[in-house]
């Protein structure tokens, strides 16, 4: 199990070099740069900001110096906020986006997770139909027009919560109703689906024929083997949440990640999109670990080598 | 105490299952009767109702989309269909058991042995912790698992088939009780093994008084362990006779078909193995003939328009065929034929 932890951890460190790498093969390849504007800079000018920038030095040598730097955890500065390193920026807008993103998907297992199992025992009942038309309407509604929906009424309408911008609890209710629905839905799903494949399954026959009620059947016997798809589920969609969501943080005018994340692309940043990607990538294998990881206490027949 | 009470009666019970395809009438109108001790085989094909027969029993059909449409089952005197869900509860496990066909899936993979086989006596019989560890671990050896008190710890994947049906029937024994239900228990094993967990069942039958009844398609199965046995067709008793006269003289074509169809190397070596032609009929669409008709040896006119009778041929020897009689008769000089 330790040695299994380890070479996952360790095989992290190239598989985001490998990417940072490709995203910056991507940008190179993309026409344009960061100093080009609508007016065509001098000629002197445009030497002297390649030369300082080392453009001016062959494609391996730029691809050598960014890499050792990084290597050494230092992405440098932004291109555009100048004299602020991409680290800073990282660290100085990551907690915005964790904070609405954990607690987003905290409400969103719990909607989830509750509606799915009563709409798989109760399965063909009125509140299955609902609650599964309800995920439905959950999946297809679109966040930038749920947020603005929940603005009109809750802000505009009955004054409960401020409609945008970052500044207290109430600030970040609707935000975080916004990008937990379509998250809730999708584990109400998930959830019915695999609640009722267990449900169905011979060892809860034998749970029943042992003559537990269905509440013992359902916790003791169920549940487990029941929501294995939500733990796979987790991983990826909690790295995602983390590191920022464009549309809601456009909405709500939050200072997350996302934000950043688009403004860096459009900018084209280099230093910054190659930081985030960086941390978005290793973010996204250190869920998947922490996923395979829980599949060992949820499931006795999964062994680590 | 009576040798000859009955423990369970069974009595033109009947259960459907409303599928988009219409009403699949899984069981209809079958009657039995268990005496305490006795040991029953209900023989019949895939699909002949022999599962759901008891399933319903111990009320564990799915509904929706089955349903108990018909008939009674008393369980000792209680009438089971009539109790509400809860008393249902402190009879399964307790008083009635079951074991099923494949262990390979009818033990949690998800929870320890030790858990799995604990709930049943912490459940029923109010055992604490320690009480009902104690009591796993005798279960354990009782059928036979080396090395149990090590075993007892471990999850059901660590376990062979063997070895987890084992497993099965001692949660099925752990209470002690009067019926136990065995489902296939050996469809799923290696034949080797199939000796060894029949062996058992006889075994701990005799040593704990248990009644059972014993499901299964294999003939040569019920043949050693069975003082009678039903023969099951299209959700209806076909036959019903101990099981030495169901095989002596067998009164039902189908039976007679079942039979022929045991491979006997002995006899019939670089013979074609012999087969019942045709498939069972589809349970949701029913003529009003008999439902063998279409397969059997026997078939006349009157087969395909009318249901046939329920006739006894003998003393406990029922047969449900136009000419149960004579297909009775007819089975007689094969012993001394063969003799």
């Amino acid at each position: 199990m330790l040695s299994f932890i380890i070479r996952r951890l360790l095989i992290i460190i190239p598989m985001a070099l490998l990417v940072v790498t490709l995203t910056w093969g991507l940008i190179r390849i993309a026409p344009g740069n960061f100093y080009s504007g609508e007016k065509k800079l001098p000629a002197a000018v445009e030497a002297n900001i390649r030369k300082k920038y080392g453009l001016d030095q062959p494609w391996y040598t730029q691809y050598g110096m960014m890499m050792s730097n990084i290597v050494r955890g230092d992405f440098g500065d932004s291109l555009k906020y100048q004299g602020q390193s991409v680290n800073e920026i990282i660290k100085r807008h990551l907690p915005y986006s964790a904070t609405i993103g954990i607690l987003a998907y905290l409400l969103a297992l719990a909607i989830g997770l509750t509606a799915g199992t009563i709409a798989a025992l109760k399965q063909n009942s009125a509140f299955d139909y609902s609650s599964m038309s309800l995920a439905m309407l959950g999946l297809s509604l679109p966040n930038f027009v749920l947020g603005p929906l929940l603005v009109l009424i809750f802000a505009f309408g009955l004054y409960w919560f401020p409609p945008a911008r970052w500044g207290g609890v109430s600030s970040i209710v609707l935000p975080v109703i916004t990008l937990s629905a379509i998250y809730a839905a999708y584990i109400a799903r998930l959830t019915r689906a695999g609640m009722l494949e267990v449900m169905r399954s011979d060892y809860i026959r034998t749970a029943r024929a042992k003559g537990l009620d269905e509440m013992t059947v359902l916790l003791r016997h169920a549940l487990r083997g029941g929501i294995i798809p939500v733990v796979s589920f987790t991983g990826p969609a909690l790295a995602a949440l983390l590191a920022g969501t464009v549309v809601v943080e456009k909405v709500f005018a939050l200072p997350g990640l996302g934000d950043i994340f688009i403004k860096s692309v459009l900018n084209r940043d280099e230093p910054l999109i190659l930081g985030i990607v960086a941390f978005l990538s290793i973010l996204i294998m250190l869920f998947n670990l922490a996923v395979d990881i829980a599949y060992g206490f949820l499931d006795p027949r999964i062994r680590y080598e | 105490m009576d040798i000859n009470e009955t423990i369970l009666s069974v009595d033109g019970l009947r259960t459907y299952f409303h599928t988009e395809d219409g009403v699949v009438k899984a069981v209809d109108g079958i009657s039995f009767e268990l005496k305490k001790g006795e040991t029953l085989g209900i023989v019949g094909e895939s699909g002949s109702g022999k599962s759901v027969t008891n399933l319903s029993v111990m009320r564990l059909i799915p509904e929706p989309p089955g349903k108990i449409a018909g008939g009674s089952v008393t369980f000792d005197g209680i009438d089971v269909l009539a109790l509400p869900i809860d008393e249902v509860r402190k009879i399964r496990g307790r008083r009635i058991a079951m074991i099923f066909q494949d262990p390979m899936t009818s033990l949690n993979p998800f929870l320890k042995v030790s858990k799995q086989l604990m709930e049943v006596t912490e459940l029923h019989l109010g055992h604490t912790k320690p009480q009902a560890r104690a009591h796993a671990l005798k279960m354990l050896k009782l059928v036979g698992i080396p090395d149990a008190e090590k075993r007892l710890d471990e999850y059901p994947h660590e376990f062979s088939g063997g070895m987890r049906q084992r497993v099965m029937i001692a949660m099925a024994l752990s209470c002690d009780p009067e019926l136990l239900i065995a489902d296939e228990p050996t469809t799923a094993l290696d034949v080797t093994i199939q000796a060894q967990i029949l062996e058992l069942i006889k075994d701990l039958k005799a040593r704990m008084g248990t009644s059972v009844i014993l499901i299964t398609h294999d003939l040569g199965v019920v043949a050693g362990m069975t003082d009678k046995i039903i023969v099951m067709y299209a959700g209806k008793v076909f036959e019903q006779a101990p099981t030495s006269q169901l095989f002596s003289t067998p009164a039902n074509p189908y039976t007679k078909g079942l039979l022929r169809s045991v491979p006997d190397p002995a006899h019939e070596q670089g013979q074609p193995l012999y087969q019942i032609p045709g498939l069972p009929p589809d349970v949701a669409h029913l003529t009003d003939g008999c439902p063998f008709a279409e397969r059997c040896d026997w078939v006349e006119e009157i087969c395909r328009r009318e249901f046939p009778p329920f006739v006894e041929v003998a003393d406990g020897h029922h047969s449900l065929c136009h000419f149960a009689r004579r297909v009775y008769e007819d089975s007689k000089p094969e012993i001394f034929g063969d003799m």
